[in-house]
């Protein structure tokens, strides 16, 4: 009884001490990402990183948001439910997310259908934003798409560590891990390099000894994986198991502290491409870094940051836009421009993609540790 | 030279695969043998026997020694319950009903374990108790890991012959297995039996479940689906309720899969052995081992 009087005393005090909460119109935000399942640590991060976003805005915003946070569990079929339940019947003005390409995808088409602007942070899958060579209006993305991506880790393979071999072996049945594959086999033949080995695998298998013993007889120099950490810790583990060498070579799926619990020795000091370093000398940036910090206990990967930002370009919009009707925040977010965020500058090209910057991170056990930053 | 050394070193890395989908390949087989049931629930028992080894890893710290038994009792005491409480109920009911029941099994404990407060639907590093260390034989290497595996199915399999073809359980099983009815009528205890198979058949596929998760150190709740339905297919290869068939189609299945991803390519691999599959069954619809309808 006496706490549920306390409670009344607090809210009491919080309507005197913030009288204009009650004058501000609510409106709803969704983020779809996977809370659990393979890739946890990626939805963790961007639930953490959409609250704060949620939070700084309600400081000067003219809105109150109501966030809704769904788990896609990284499938497709989970994503595109929990999609239509926020756009039907939560009547969301926008969605935040889904972080991997293969539930991006299918999610796309559902907001483009339902005339609802998406912004995802993390998407890098070209399919994400455009289908048969026709762009998604509604869309955007705050991330460089994989066609770049992957060019940058080949360029990295034969110019800085000198590699005249390697090998990709990646996951068939996933279009973000098949298109980096792809980029990575043609910009690195491109640049004299040979292709030893390209092999796939499905997205259940755990043994990859017939694969890994394959490659081995050609010793390459530098094996990609363009995978999720989760299944890139258990390669690497048994690519180191089974005596291979070569330096291994990632994407930004590879971003999660889980990468090196899993991991371990085998997969310190090899290297993946990424969309920002925790390192980065910014004013934004280091604010937000320190804050997440604060709250969270640990420094914000990627996907924290990325999340952040797409979150702060929709509310942003929504705040231009002045009034939450899909179609207003649209134009906005269609005429946005030179947006400072976490992770650097944002403009949306023609395709509603960001055009940025690549950092190159190693592995330690501390953490990724920054390399080189490559310019589109 | 380099050839013949590359073969064996697949080679191997088959049977490691194909004595893991045998030792759940026969749990399969015993319980089809006595039931007439395809237990789908079992690649879930051999998931099971995972999470039990790596609670008793990692949060127990208990030596290696003390977690084989310890999670085949456990798998063997899920087993038991299941054929308790699912199974026994539908004793006199359509096989069909049966069979549903079996695949409701094997999603009630997969969803119900992916709860929050239980395992969880994440991706669990296995803290492998072991450092690998690899021997360098003239001609190929093996690891202790796959020295392991061999040694404990070559072991198991050895015992489960001894269970079958030498102790009066294993003939009472046998007598199960070619009539039920004869054999109660003859003094045979039909449900002792049928759940000392689900115990043996369980205890087999958690031992099934340490190995992989040493092998392969990841688990997570639905990890038992595949192996489930490659086991189930190497059962059904070998002839499906015989033991020998089920050991057997198990290394066929395993030795398969690398070769195909050796030699062929890995997006084939899963194609290739449902085409053996289907061969053998138009070839020999009994399995390879088969002989007449509704014998052992």
């Amino acid at each position: 009884m006496k706490s549920i009087l306390f409670v009344g005393v607090i809210a009491v005090a919080l309507m005197f001490l913030f009288p204009m909460a009650q004058a501000k119109e609510i409106v709803k935000v969704g983020l779809i990402a996977p809370l659990t399942g393979d890739v946890k640590t990626f939805g963790e991060s961007s639930k953490n990183a959409f609250l704060m976003a949620i939070e700084a805005y309600s400081k000067t915003g003219k809105y109150q948001i109501t966030p809704l946070i769904a788990d896609d569990r990284n499938d497709a079929t989970e994503g595109a439910n929990a999609a239509l339940k926020l756009i039907t019947q939560d009547k969301v003005f926008g969605i935040i997310g889904p972080l991997t390409s293969k539930v991006a995808i299918p999610v796309s088409e559902i907001a483009e259908k339902n005339k609802i602007p998406m912004v995802t942070g993390t998407a890098t899958s070209p399919k994400v934003t455009v289908h048969n060579l026709k762009r998604k209006p509604y869309v955007f993305r705050a991330c460089f798409i994989d066609p770049f991506q992957g060019s940058v880790a080949a360029n990295f393979a034969g110019k800085n560590l000198k590699a005249k071999t390697a090998a990709v072996l990646y996951d068939v049945s996933n279009d973000y891990s098949k298109g980096l594959a792809e980029v990575f086999k043609a910009t690195f033949e491109k640049g004299q390099g040979r292709i030893v080995g390209y092999d796939s695998y499905q997205k259940d298998d755990v043994d990859f000894s017939a694969l890994i013993t394959k490659i081995n007889l050609k010793k390459p120099e530098v094996i990609f994986i363009p995978d999720y950490y989760n299944k890139v810790a258990l390669i690497a583990r048994q690519i180191r198991e089974k005596g291979l060498k070569g330096v291994l070579l990632g994407g930004d799926g590879w971003d999660s502290p889980e990468l090196v619990k899993i991991g371990g020795e085998a997969i310190i000091g090899n290297y993946f491409t990424n969309h920002y370093s925790p390192e980065r000398k910014d004013g934004i940036a280091e604010a937000f870094i320190e804050k997440y910090k604060s709250k969270h206990g640990r420094v914000p990967d990627s996907l924290a940051a990325l999340t952040y930002d797409a979150t702060m370009i929709i509310l942003g919009s929504l705040d231009k836009a002045g009034t939450a009707q899909p179609e207003e925040v649209l134009k906005v977010l269609t005429a946005l421009k030179n947006f400072k965020g976490v992770t650097g500058t944002i403009t949306f090209d023609q395709n509603g993609d960001a055009v940025k910057s690549a950092v190159i991170l190693k592995v330690e056990k501390e953490g990724p540790k920054y390399m080189a930053t490559v310019n589109p | 030279m380099e050839l013949l050394s590359y073969i064996l070193e697949q080679t191997i890395n088959g049977l490691q695969l194909g004595a893991v989908y045998a030792l759940i390949a026969l749990g399969y087989t015993m319980v089809y043998g006595v039931l007439r049931l395809i237990n789908f629930a079992h690649g879930d028992i051999f998931m099971f026997g995972a999470f039990t080894a790596y609670y008793l890893l990692s949060k127990w710290d208990l030596p290696i020694a003390l977690v084989f038994p310890l999670t085949m009792a456990v798998t063997a005491f899920l087993g038991f319950l299941i054929e308790k409480l699912a199974y026994k109920p539908l004793r006199t009911a359509p096989k069909i009903s049966l069979l549903i029941t079996a695949v409701g099994v094997s999603l009630f404990l997969e969803y119900f374990l992916s709860l929050e407060p239980l395992f969880t639907p994440n991706y669990i590093g296995f803290p492998r108790p072991f450092a690998v260390i690899h021997y360098n034989l003239p001609l190929f290497t093996v690891t202790n890991i796959q020295l392991l595996i061999l040694l404990v199915t070559a072991v198991s399999l050895f015992w489960l012959y001894l269970l079958i073809y030498h102790t009066k359980y294993g003939r009472a099983m046998r007598a199960l297995s070619h009539d039920q009815e004869a054999a109660s009528l003859m003094g045979v205890p039909v449900d002792g039996i049928i759940s000392l198979t689900f115990i043996v058949g369980a205890a087999l596929a958690g031992l099934g479940g340490i190995l992989y998760a040493f092998a392969y150190p990841q688990i997570n709740v639905f990890m038992g689906i595949m192996p489930g339905i490659k086991s189930f297919i190497a059962a059904v290869l070998g002839g499906i309720g015989i033991i020998h068939g089920a050991v057997l189609g198990g290394l066929i299945i395993g030795l398969s899969e690398v070769f195909v991803s050796a030699f062929l390519s890995s997006t084939l691999r899963d194609g290739v052995i449902f085409f053996i599959l289907f061969l053998v069954l138009i070839l020999k619809p009994r399995g390879l081992f088969g002989k007449r309808i509704d014998k052992v």
